[in-house]
């Protein structure tokens, strides 16, 4: 086969089935004997916020003078029964990410970024770092089944405390992080040997179920005095029955993470076949909280592959609170820059290919504990494109909301929205564009 | 009647003015019969740094999260049976249980002791990073699952699953154990004296040698037991899942 022979020229023809990718998986396992690991979320096409629109101002609708009229965008987060909610000047947060999977200097960065912008960062399985508590004005604390680095200290040191039930890169998994990341710190943290696999439990080690949940949050708001708001994180796969239990054991803040929505370490399988669209999911939280009379109490956090201010919009307009972003946010410190393209060839890969956080080999110096290729990462730059990210973002989310009338990034409603594809009008309950048809309510005719 | 402090100031909030009176002293009685687990646990949390005073507490009825979340070197007496997650997250204190504890006793403890008199319900111990556990009686399901420093000595049986994902410490039982001990267990050293109904995944009877007979004594010393070292045996990792290989998929 010559260097320029064309396969489809030639009229041959790939299988819609069987694709490259599908063949080269197969060829994998049947050499190895180990399915795939990777970072990041689900890569299949999946429903998603480009299926929505927005009807900007109109007759019948007043816009807001783009850089002259006021469009705020603060958040207060779990003011329903902790004394000190988290108050953020965008409702962009950053979303949990471990000191182990991501390293020192990346945590760093995320809090320099997300500090500089008057937003939140969050921690991850295996405790809390002084690199991210020193750099975060506002820092959630995630309390996890392994409890690896779980300490009071830490506890009372947070700003909120993330009760993690799941996550929507895979719901009912535990965390996964290989020998090739735990180094001697990392493993010291986790009171675990190093350079084993740590495969970190799915299921909370001291409750199960929604009644010792309750039980559970009862006694972290005693620990911390009740100063302290309390999030319930959930993989997206119930979120209408998840929400509702949430609320009921006491959540101040429920956070849905979708599909789309990254991991460090995880089998492909888990990633693209289990969970739901963050699309899909947020409409059911929403219907939860509604039913339950507390929708705007309990604030609604979602994440999962949003990318830009219009998905952050989107989100807001379909009933969230606000948003947490990973993969974005890594992609803003320097994850899979084409700068770096030559040295991801050398591991295999290409930037925007780059998906191997798990093996520890990371050019940009994010997804490593290698002490040399963390040198290829500066926390100080890293966190000021970070901040600018957050920046573009929130103003995008700005530039919609203001040509939809809105003085505030929370007055945007479903009504501004319709849905591109009978498909997301059916998860969304929007109208599909140039109709009154919602799927499964009539012919709107 | 924990042990009563004398060199404190009787001016002190949580004091109680009845045994101010009668001793001299600052310890502070709490009823739970008529106050709650909050005015409880905000006056242990408002102890001073370095504190030792003692607390009574009399009528639990089975209340959840009672003394968690201290950081003192206070002594804590319970008379009566306490309900989920009580002496959780403890530092320093000495916490004693003077009936039955339920789910997740001293959880996450981080140095202390805590002694429960009667039985322990499940996960009694549960990720707890230091300190000193006993439970004279019999321990449920699950105890000391993913210990991580902590000791634990169970005066009876213990139930399955004890031991699961045990990272670090030691795990003492002087009756039974039962199904899947320390299945996938890490580094934590497990001893029985009686029998153990199976093995989890990856946990293998050792030899007991010089130095766990030793350290096993001052465990069971610690907890106030007389049992003979020499009757235990010893179980730990095998450590062939620490990494994962294929060929090993039939143990999961």
């Amino acid at each position: 086969m010559t260097k320029d022979f064309d396969p489809a020229a030639a009229g041959l023809r790939e299988s819609a089935t069987f694709d490259r990718s599908t063949i080269a998986a197969i060829q994998n396992a049947a050499r190895t004997g180990i399915y795939d690991i990777r970072g990041g979320g689900a890569k299949r096409p999946l429903p998603h916020f480009d299926d929505l629109l927005f009807l900007g101002a109109s007759m019948s609708r007043y816009p807001l003078e783009g850089y002259r009229e006021r469009c705020d965008t603060d958040v207060v987060l779990g003011g329903r029964h902790a004394r000190h909610p988290l108050h953020l000047s965008t409702p962009v947060t950053i979303a949990g990410m471990s000191f182990g999977a991501l390293s020192g200097r990346a945590k760093e960065a995320l809090g320099r970024g997300a500090s500089e912008v008057g937003t939140s960062t969050t921690t991850g399985d295996g405790g809390m770092t002084d690199e991210e508590r020193g750099h975060s004005k506002q820092l959630v604390y995630q309390y996890l089944p392994s409890r690896y680095g779980m300490n009071p200290d830490h506890l009372r040191a947070a700003d909120a405390i993330e009760v993690v039930l799941g996550q929507g890169a895979k719901p009912g998994g535990g965390g996964m992080l290989l020998g090739q990341k735990i180094t001697e710190r990392v493993a010291g943290m986790r009171t675990l040997p190093a350079g084993i696999d740590q495969r970190s439990a799915c299921r909370h080690p001291d409750w199960t179920g929604p009644d010792d949940l309750a039980i559970k949050i009862g006694e972290l708001r005693e620990i911390t005095d009740w100063q302290t708001p309390i999030y319930v994180k959930i993989g997206a796969s119930r979120p209408y029955y998840d929400v509702k239990l949430a609320v009921k054991a006491g959540a101040d803040v429920v956070v849905v993470d979708g599909m789309q929505g990254g991991t460090a370490a995880t089998q492909d399988v888990f990633i693209e076949h289990v969970g739901i669209p963050t699309l899909a999911a947020i409409p059911e939280a929403v219907r939860a909280l509604q039913e339950l009379g507390v929708h705007r109490q309990v604030q609604l956090i979602v994440s999962g592959g949003i990318r830009n201010g219009a998905d952050l919009a989107k989100c807001m307009a379909l009933g969230a609170d606000a948003v947490a972003i990973g993969t974005a946010a890594l992609i803003a410190l320097g994850d899979n820059d084409p700068a770096l393209d030559a040295k991801y060839r050398e591991i295999g890969s290409a930037a925007g290919y780059y998906d191997d956080w798990q093996n520890g080999r990371d050019p940009a110096g994010i997804t490593t504990q290698d002490e040399e290729l963390q040198q290829n990462l500066d926390p100080v730059l890293a966190g000021r494109r970070l901040a600018n990210f957050l920046r573009v973002m929130t103003m995008e989310a700005q530039i919609i909301a203001r040509a939809c009338g809105k003085a505030h990034l929370n007055h945007l409603e479903p009504e501004d929205l319709v849905a591109l594809t009978i498909e997301s009008a059916a998860m969304t309950r929007l109208p599909l564009v140039g109709t009154r048809w919602i799927p499964g309510q009539g012919t709107g005719i | 009647m924990g042990t009563l402090i004398t060199d404190l100031p009787t001016d002190r909030p949580n004091a109680d003015p009845e045994l101010v009176a009668a001793t001299g002293t600052c310890a502070a009685r709490f009823d739970l019969a008529t106050a709650t687990v909050r005015a409880l646990n905000a006056a242990l949390h408002a102890e001073p740094e370095g504190s030792s005073a003692a607390y009574e507490v009399s009528h639990p009825r089975g209340a959840h999260s009672i003394a968690v979340g201290i950081n003192r070197p206070v002594s804590v007496r319970i008379d009566g049976h306490v309900g989920y997650y009580c002496a959780g997250m403890n530092q320093q204190a000495s916490v004693e249980i003077h009936g039955n504890a339920g789910v997740g006793v001293a959880e996450n403890m981080m140095s202390g002791r805590v002694h429960v008199h009667g039985d322990a319900s499940q996960a009694a111990g549960a990720t707890a990073h230091g300190g000193l556990l006993v439970v004279d009686g019999n321990a449920a399901a699950r105890c000391g699952i993913s210990m991580k420093g902590v000791d634990i000595v169970v005066g009876g049986n213990v139930g399955h699953m004890s031991g699961f994902m045990a990272q670090a410490g030691r795990l003492v039982v002087c009756g039974d154990a039962g199904d899947a001990l320390g299945d996938s267990v890490y580094e934590t050293r497990i001893y029985v004296k009686g029998t153990v109904a199976s093995l989890g995944a990856d946990c293998i009877r050792k030899p007991m040698r010089a130095e766990h007979l030793a350290e096993l004594a001052e465990l069971l010393a610690a907890a106030g037991r007389d049992d003979d070292p020499a009757d235990f045996t010893r179980y730990g990792s095998a450590r062939t899942l620490y990494s994962f290989h294929v060929d090993n998929a039939a143990s999961y």
